[in-house]
């Protein structure tokens, strides 16, 4: 077999440079496509995915007249495996990759986590970002079945135990090895709606190959779900503050990693420069599913702020 | 002796021997384990050890932070794994840990007293202002990066309250949490005045536990 075996996706391109930015001694793999003198923005990915995820997206948005910057977060894709994660931190790794590319401000664009990132940073350093779109990335309550309280009790109280039984394991923790399928129908159950095809695609990006098999790059010790005292409506109250254009874009069709938010929980948290939009058919990978109608939707919102 | 906490390495001292049931001293933010940390513990029948947070003490400094209570809860865990069941007593911010585990391993602690100590408040009961700068880390301890991090870290009074009725509805203790110190911020004043929690001072508190 091949040491490196690659596999093609109609409409999908691997970056034109990979470079990496340290940030606070995390080293985060950045990949960029499009012209290096062309108008920058920044493109953050959701929690559990990675850079290459874009592949489709941000080469057909820098064919616009963009440069596209993303990068792997920490843990994720080809960046470091951190001794820690957290929020704050994963804004701050934003921060160095904007700083990598300007001393100024950029249009930012993310989705999920990354979307919610991305708000909390033009939120954070207003001076740094001028425009914002958010793809799916606004939480607007607790995904928590509505039971009693001592149901609930019982409920956190086995989540809690499995974190601290996970948190125990973490050192020697591996990620499970298979097939390019076995990855990719594995990765089907987070991405129901996304084909097979591009799944496979995304194993060889986001998966090496070890003498066992593949496995998935990011960082064993990351674990779905979790718990905390943060609060979905706080993201949307740093929203409301904004100044900069703002665009949220949204699917219709609930589905496992989304956060089952509508158009009508976000209106009264819209900023004054700011409109979300709904996509009838689409599930939480809206740029994956109609990487044409988000592309166009963010050249349109962006033509105001940027001069490409 | 040194326990592992995922990439982080943690310092467990003994700071002083014997048999039975350990109390497990949470030193506060900014702090480290030290034998002179809590007068007091003197009273307590069995072996008394004392945990070092991550970035604090003699244990290792994590590159690129992130630092949050629910961590901290992870390493005492790991001191837990080690030594059994356990009695824990902390200061301020591990205070606020002891609380944590308490809801996390009710059949692990033995009662939980929170104390007196540097960060207690935490960033209060809401998230304020962000604020994304941060100093560097040298890889000395108290990691400054931690000095900030844990001062902001957001402790709402419902969110502490139901790790308060984890530690009372399944630890079996009908005292599960003694809260011994002066201050209430609104986390603890929340806590105090659950069912299976009392207010006492540190050697009622020990007296209390000791006999479990």
């Amino acid at each position: 077999m091949p040491d490196v075996e690659t596999r093609t996706h109609p409409g999908a391109r691997r970056p034109d440079r990979t470079r990496r930015v340290g940030s606070g001694g995390i080293g985060l793999a950045v990949h960029e496509w499009g012209d290096e003198d062309a108008p920058p923005v920044l493109l953050a990915h959701g929690g559990f995915d990675f850079a290459g995820t874009y592949d489709v997206f941000a080469p057909m948005l820098a064919e616009r007249g963009y440069r596209v910057v993303s990068w792997d977060q920490r843990g994720h894709g080809d960046s470091d495996h951190a001794p820690l994660y957290q929020w704050e931190a994963d804004i701050r790794d934003s921060l160095a990759v904007l700083q990598s590319v300007t001393d100024g401000a950029l249009p930012v664009i993310g989705h999920s986590k990354g979307g919610s990132l991305m708000t909390q940073l033009a939120a954070s350093m207003p001076h740094r970002v001028t425009a914002v779109v958010n793809i799916d990335g606004l939480p607007s309550k607790r995904s928590m079945p509505d039971v009693q309280d001592r149901d609930r009790t019982k409920l956190l109280a086995r989540d809690l135990e499995n974190w601290l039984d996970h948190r125990r394991r973490a050192a020697d923790a591996e990620r499970k090895p298979g097939t390019i399928e076995e990855l990719a129908r594995r990765r089907a159950r987070m991405n129901p709606r996304l084909e097979q095809g591009w799944l496979e695609y995304l194993v060889t990006v986001g998966a090496r190959r070890d003498d066992d098999g593949w496995r998935w790059k990011i960082d064993p010790s990351l674990r779905m779900g979790g718990f905390g005292p943060w609060r979905p409506e706080w993201s949307l109250y740093r929203l409301v503050e904004l100044a900069v254009p703002f665009l949220a874009v949204l699917g219709t069709e609930q589905e496992e990693m989304g956060w089952g938010t509508t158009v009508d929980d976000i209106v009264p948290y819209l900023p004054p420069r700011g409109r979300a939009v709904q996509v009838e058919g689409v599930g939480h990978f809206v740029h994956i599913e109609r990487p044409a109608d988000v592309v166009e939707m963010v050249v349109e919102h962006l033509a105001p702020v940027v001069a490409t | 002796m040194m326990l592992r906490h995922n990439k982080v390495e943690l310092a467990l001292w003994e700071l002083r021997a014997g048999s039975g049931r350990p109390l497990l001293v949470l030193h506060g933010l900014g702090e480290r384990s030290d034998p002179g940390l809590v007068p007091g513990t003197d009273a307590w029948p069995g072996p008394v050890h004392g945990l070092d947070f991550t970035g604090h003490g003699a244990s290792s400094v994590p590159p690129g932070a992130g630092y949050y209570c629910e961590i901290l809860m992870g390493d005492v865990d790991q001191a837990i794994a080690h030594l059994g069941p356990v009695t824990v007593v902390g200061r301020g911010l591990g205070g606020y840990i002891a609380l944590l585990i308490a809801g996390g391993r009710p059949d692990q602690v033995r009662g939980a007293i929170i104390l007196d100590g540097p960060g207690m408040h935490g960033g209060g009961p809401s998230p304020t202002t962000p604020n994304l700068l941060r100093p560097e880390q040298t890889g000395a301890t108290p990691d400054p990066v931690a000095l900030v991090e844990l001062a902001q870290d957001v402790r709402p009074p419902d969110y502490a309250r139901t790790f308060a009725w984890q530690a009372s509805a399944l630890s079996g203790l009908d005292t599960a949490i003694a809260v011994a110190g002066v201050n209430r911020p609104p986390w603890l004043a929340e806590v105090a005045s659950q069912p299976g929690v009392v207010e006492t001072d540190l050697a009622g508190a020990l007296e209390l536990f000791a006999s479990v």
